[in-house]
């Protein structure tokens, strides 16, 4: 069990994390900041850190973010559970998802 | 750490506002050419205007490098019939593809006869139009000469429906008026370009109203207001010449509180401004009342292109779940390039489904495509159109292999929409003349912001059309002085969010706004609920836009789209009150007048505000006349393809 402190917060907004980032990849350059239409990202108050997903609700999974990343690995996508495709081995049948 | 909450968990606190706020500062902008919206027409109309050497200022509510519909990218540049690989004659197709009900003959005149420029002009900017690499070597519809490489969408006769064994057709033919392209590399190309120019590009601004000379509804358009979505600063723009290139409104009907801006065609920022601003002003709208069904592309449904057949894939068989195909067009040379099936061949589909004729799920059988078309079709097609890259980069990361697997298809398996689930994201919009001229002074039109707008390329044409009309039109008007009343009035609406801090949230006015049009304005369509419809949004209007509070300029940007929306599903509403008919290509059935399509009322309705009050009016279906000849009157100095 989490040793951290509980405090009362709201509900986290569905879909939550539209993508991920990789701290150790990222170097807060805000690229994925600039070029996200809706504003899903805001910069992180300490430079160079990965910005912080502040409206992740309002994503339109464009993709733009992560197609432009300058680093690759910095940023990836993350579908929500309910997005997530299926495809069929054509030879043995076997079923797969993302 | 990433999301907001890892921040308040690890830092016990909220992160603070990372802009600066600056709801009092005000700046004035003169400029020639003001366009309002950066996405793919407002882009090529500021680069046009500023050739003809005038001055340019382009407002973009995101970033103008990947901002708009087509900002991710485009594959198709379609309807290029000046192309040298083309069959027909311009003029021809132009009149081919104008010969469907309720679509805008001078955009598709516009297009077919500019649109080869206008891709010759991006590949000057750096865009990518040819396979310079061989990539694609082998593949149908390929020029080996020019590495053009043509799209089977269109045979001898263009349809988005199954036309059944008609469609049939010799390769030879083909019309070739469909280009692919590698259209990631468009928007960041346009951006650099307009920079180029010396356009002044103010990005994160949301144009809120126009400002009219005397601040008189239906006087000459002299300018516009604007707030910084990050910092709330107020801009005023004065300007002797105007474009609106917005887009519709993508999310009228759609309620979801938690789902903002989920996995939509549009994004959430497509929310009909430049139509409600241009309403406001005095311009004439037209095909308003005009709706589709919401089928793809939101967090409700599957992501478009996420299955095959969803929208399709260019020749991807569709197998059931035995690899029995399903007749459902693959979007490719023998059928035209149909996009989904026609109504009896949909319904047998269906019924075999029930009979056990079919077994879901379905898939699209990439493995049984020839090796260089299925390339072309996943790493070209879906590699460059808007927003698919993602999705098809996250598939082969996961391990699905296009040459093994099949992709699985949700277009039967997830259901029928639900009767409710409209949209107005197409269809209705501005009326324009030959200039692309609205029916204001000063006020111009392009892309998805006119009626009956269409594609990528004919966003990218009619822009850059504008974009010479309206810098013509600059060089000539003369001066032009502000209204300040006007001004004073339209920032005391826009900052009153920002001065509440409790009361109703943007989401939760959105909501209600949906849940009035699911009502009203749905399956079931009668005067009576219509004008029920009519009163629950005036009653919104009235008692919970007052109630709208905005924390910081992101909230506040949300709560004036929402102010449109409701604004524009108001107008619908009026539009669809004064169509006493119902219209299949509108998609507009009424309880009260059932007759479908009846001669009469082949027409378009017109609807705009004259000192306040709704006035309807109406125009012949091909109003725009001879469309050739119009064209060639009105485009006498047209000098083709940009040279420095």
């Amino acid at each position: 069990m989490s040793k951290d402190k509980i405090v009362a917060i709201p509900n986290i907004p569905t879909p939550n994390k539209p993508v991920i980032f990789n701290p150790d990849i990222c170097k807060g350059c805000n690229i994925c900041v600039e070029v996200c239409q809706v504003d899903v990202y805001i910069p992180h108050p300490e430079k160079g850190k990965p910005p912080i997903i502040l409206h992740p609700e309002e994503c339109w999974y464009c993709g733009c973010c992560v197609n432009d990343c300058p680093r690759p690995g910095a940023i990836e996508f993350n579908w929500p559970l309910q997005q997530r495709g299926y495809w069929k081995n054509k030879t043995t049948g076997e079923v797969h998802q993302i | 750490m990433t999301t907001w909450h890892d921040f308040f968990k690890e830092q016990g606190r909220a992160p603070d506002w990372p802009y600066e706020i600056a709801y009092d500062r005000e700046q004035e902008i003169e400029t020639d050419v003001l366009v309002i919206g950066g996405g793919i027409a407002g882009c090529w109309a500021a680069i046009n205007a500023a050739r003809q050497g005038v001055k340019v200022a382009l407002v973009e509510k995101g970033d103008t490098v990947r901002s708009g519909a087509g900002g991710p990218g485009c594959d198709h540049w379609c309807n290029a019939p000046a192309n040298p690989l083309s069959n027909v004659d311009p003029d021809e197709w132009a009149e081919h593809m104008a010969d469907r009900p309720f679509c805008n003959g001078i955009g598709i005149q516009i297009q077919c006869r500019e649109n080869w420029d206008t891709l010759l002009e991006m590949e000057q900017m750096g865009g990518k139009i040819r396979d310079t690499e061989d990539k694609y070597k082998g593949a149908k519809g390929r020029d080996d000469k020019s590495k053009l490489m043509i799209s089977p969408r269109y045979t001898r006769k263009h349809t988005y429906l199954d036309i059944g064994e008609n469609a049939e057709a010799p390769d030879d033919t083909l019309n070739n008026v469909v280009i692919r392209v590698w259209g990631s590399t468009f928007k960041p190309a346009l951006k650099k370009e307009c920079k180029r120019l010396g356009v002044k590009i103010f990005d994160r601004v949301m144009a809120t109203s126009l400002l009219t000379e005397n601040g008189e509804q239906g006087a000459r358009v002299i300018g516009a207001t604007g707030v910084n979505s990050r910092t709330g600063e107020f801009f005023i723009f004065k300007s002797k010449a105007t474009i609106l290139s917005t887009s519709g409104a993508s999310s009228i009907w759609m309620i979801s509180t938690e789902l903002g801006g989920y996995s939509n065609m549009l994004s959430r920022t497509i929310s009909g401004d430049g139509t409600v601003m241009a309403w406001n002003a005095g311009a004439e709208l037209t095909k308003m009342e005009g709706t589709g069904m919401v089928h793809i592309a939101t967090g409700y449904k599957h992501k478009w292109y996420s299955g095959a057949g969803d929208a399709s894939y260019e020749n991807v068989p569709i197998v059931d779940a035995n690899g029995k195909p399903v007749p459902y067009p693959t979007q490719g040379w023998k059928d035209a390039g149909a996009m989904i099936p026609n109504m009896e061949t949909d319904k047998a589909i269906r019924e075999g489904i029930r009979k056990g004729e079919y077994q879901l799920p379905f898939y699209g059988d990439f493995p049984a495509m020839p090796d260089v078309e299925r390339d072309v079709t996943w790493k070209l097609m879906l590699g460059e159109e808007s927003t698919t890259k993602i999705i098809i980069d996250t598939f082969n990361k996961a391990g699905y292999d296009e040459s093994r697997d099949l992709l699985q298809s949700y277009k039967y398996l997830e259901g029928e929409s639900l009767p409710q689930w409209f949209e107005a994201g197409y269809g209705g919009g501005i009326l324009v003349d030959w200039n692309l001229k609205t029916t204001l002074d000063g006020l111009y039109a392009a892309g998805t912001q006119m009626f009956s707008p269409e594609d990528h390329s004919y966003a990218a044409a009619t822009g850059r059309y504008a974009g010479r009309k309206a810098a013509a039109y600059a060089k000539e008007a003369g001066e032009i002085k502000l209204s300040r009343d006007q001004i004073e009035k339209e920032k005391a609406r826009v900052y009153a969010p920002v001065k509440r801090s409790h009361g109703i949230e943007w989401k939760e006015l959105h909501a209600g706004m949906a849940r009035v049009m699911q009502y009203y304005a749905s399956e079931f369509r009668t005067e009576s609920l219509f004008k029920m419809g009519l009163r629950a949004l005036e009653k919104l209007e009235k008692e919970s836009v007052p109630q709208l509070y905005a924390l910081d300029p992101h909230k506040l940007i949300r709560s004036l789209e929402d102010v449109s929306l409701l604004n524009y599903a108001k107008i619908i509403i009026q539009a669809s009150l004064a169509r006493k008919a119902s219209s299949a290509p509108l998609h507009f059935f009424r309880i009260d007048y059932p007759d479908v399509d009846p001669p009469e009322w082949n027409k378009w309705l017109t609807i705009k505000q004259e000192n306040g009050e709704v006035k309807i009016n109406s125009l012949p279906a091909t109003f725009w006349g001879n469309m050739k000849e119009q064209y060639e009157v009105n485009n006498k100095d047209y000098s083709g393809v940009y040279k420095e």
